[in-house]
């Protein structure tokens, strides 16, 4: 009686699960539906809910009138030097607090941990005049410097150094003895043996940057310069009004984070887990 | 010269010996691997936090010239009629966006935890849309809830204006907000419930607990309530600094009744050149995030104490 009853429950779970996640994804199904429609036929009533026929034309429009691929290219760039530039910056910093004892080290901790009570987004005028003194305003170090600091990039050097404080002490010990230095620990033994957490830290640092919409949009207003994000909301102009070049332009902005996501589901959701705070 | 040998070559036996005698300092390696970092966090966080303290106490522009004019800003925000009515849009946002995104990644969390082959697939289609950039989703809602040709009006025969309507436009913008974060929530949310010892749900079916919601009220709720606090404060934390979804849904309107102080603040920084003014803003903004952050995280820690 009673595992019959938990059996009908887990069966009206998991309907229900599933009808609600199918209705969550509907507005992404409906912008594809659209974005693949004769432009005449998106508006039309009842609409059809399957794109028939199958028509590209929206996104050769916008591939080939918008500067589309120009900001996927921007906004790698950016996306990467962040990203790698944040890795080795943290990897450096957290090995040297985690594994060296210093006097100081624990001002140096404590310091940059309470940086994290900075809201980034208050910080955001200041930061635009000193970009604007240095004439980066419009530039890849202008979208790229402010955002080493940002706060993914602190917790990035927290979390690389609670992993290595878990690391056995007997490890650098023996590789002191064997007379390796401290450069050759880190990036011979401590690196390597950390991989899957760099992998975590590294995708969640990489859509930060890729999706970051307030400080480019501040710094660049140069349509060239553009990233993806920024670039996709200056389209409506370029077209009039014209959903399915619209919806053109935002599946092809949300591809490159989605095809990441679905490669690398495990690691981002690790990511999103430690870098939290919850594991 | 010689010293320096017997040094090292004590060293070296002590090392042999006794293997946690702390080694000398090598303050060389030290800051080479701490000062790159601890560079860049104090150019690009601490010196713009100290610059934007002493910009709001200015008249300066958007190029940072200007002179000291003493508490002047502080005294205009006070007066600054736009700045409370933005103050109360986002307070507003926050009441409509925190709760109920966390009471919603709870319940889906809790629905996930017990599929068993569809699992996967389900977090899968709920986490997808938190990794969207925020302009592809204000496009899709815009064009999903459009007042003439969208798919839910014609769903539902409605003819509602939704970003543009004074009643609708903010619940509008916090739902499309719960729509592209509660992923984060719900992975949140499973991480804490996964972290439950099964023992506990074993003893608290032997207690006699064996309906759903008991088990939930008396050994779920407060065994999650760490994590469920941590969502809290990171939503808060973030939702005041609300901007983007307000910005490219609404851009503050209809007739400035979802303007929030960080879209005040962009306004008078770089359509009105007022840099300082702007400062001074952030700093409220500042103040504010720090005060109700510390005072959650009492009365959270004061309800975990219980």
């Amino acid at each position: 009686m009673r595992a019959r009853r938990t059996s009908i429950t887990s069966i009206l779970i998991t309907v229900i699960s599933l009808a609600v996640a199918v209705v969550w994804i509907f507005p992404l199904y409906w912008a594809v539906n659209t974005s693949l429609t004769v432009d005449t036929k998106t508006v039309q009533v009842p609409p059809s809910w399957f794109p028939t026929p199958l028509i590209f034309d929206a996104y050769v429009y916008v591939i080939k009138n918008t500067m589309i691929i120009r900001w996927y290219f921007n906004t790698v760039i950016d996306s990467l030097a962040v990203t790698v530039a944040v890795l080795f910056l943290a990897l450096m910093w957290s090995y040297a607090l985690s594994q060296i004892k210093f006097r100081g080290s624990r001002f140096v901790f404590m310091a940059i941990l309470a940086g994290l009570m900075i809201p980034w987004a208050t910080n955001v005028v200041p930061l635009f005049m000193f970009m604007n003194q240095l004439r980066l305003v419009n530039s890849y170090w202008g979208v790229i410097l402010p955002q080493l600091a940002a706060p993914p990039a602190v917790v990035t050097a927290v979390v690389y150094k609670r992993f290595f404080d878990q690391m056995p002490q007997e490890l650098s010990d023996a590789a002191h003895m064997d007379g390796a230095g401290e450069m050759r620990i880190l990036f011979r033994l401590f690196f390597p043996l950390n991989t899957g957490i760099t992998w975590a830290l590294a995708i969640t640092m990489f859509v930060y940057v890729w999706n970051n919409f307030f400080w480019p949009f501040i710094v660049i207003n140069s349509t060239p310069m553009m990233t993806i994000p920024i670039g996709i909301t200056q389209v409506q102009s370029w077209y009039g009004i014209a959903y399915s070049r619209q919806m053109a332009s935002a599946v092809l902005a949300a591809l490159p984070t989605v095809i990441l996501y679905l490669i690398f589901q495990r690691r981002v959701a690790e990511g999103v887990a430690i870098t939290s705070g919850i594991r | 010269m010689s010293s320096a040998v017997i040094d090292q070559a004590g060293e070296k036996v002590t090392a042999l010996n006794l293997r946690r005698r702390p080694r000398k300092t090598p303050w060389a390696t030290v800051l080479v691997l701490v000062l790159p970092f601890v560079v860049v966090y104090c150019i690009f966080l601490i010196y713009p936090t100290a610059r934007v303290i002493m910009l709001s106490f200015t008249n300066a522009d958007i190029a940072g010239r200007g002179h000291f004019i003493g508490t002047e800003n502080y005294v205009h925000l006070a007066k600054d009629t736009l700045f409370w009515a933005s103050l109360w849009h986002t307070v507003y946002f926050i009441l409509l966006s925190v709760v109920p995104n966390t009471a919603v990644g709870l319940v889906f969390a809790l629905m996930i935890v017990r599929l068993h082959r569809l699992r996967g697939l389900v977090m899968a289609l709920m986490f997808l849309p938190y990794i969207l950039p925020v302009s592809v989703v204000t496009d899709i809602w815009l064009w999903v809830l459009s007042a003439a040709y969208g798919i839910i009006n014609f769903l539902f025969h409605l003819k509602v204006n939704w970003f543009q309507d004074p009643i609708w436009a903010m619940p509008s913008v916090a739902f499309v907000t719960i729509w592209w974060t509660v992923g984060f929530n719900i992975l949140m949310f499973i991480a804490g419930l996964q972290a439950i010892p099964a023992e506990y749900y074993e003893a608290a079916s032997l207690d006699g607990a064996s309906r759903g919601f008991q088990v939930f009220r008396y050994f779920t709720w407060p065994l999650l309530w760490p994590v469920t606090s941590l969502v809290l404060v990171l939503q808060l934390i973030l939702q005041w600094q609300i901007f983007n979804q307000v910005y490219l849904l609404t851009n503050g309107g209809p007739f400035n009744s979802t303007i929030v102080v960080l879209m005040h603040m962009y306004i008078q920084a770089f359509t009105r050149y007022r840099g300082g003014y702007a400062s001074t803003i952030s700093i409220a903004l500042f103040v504010l995030i720090l005060v109700t952050s510390i005072l959650q995280l009492r009365l959270l820690r004061f309800r975990r104490g219980e």
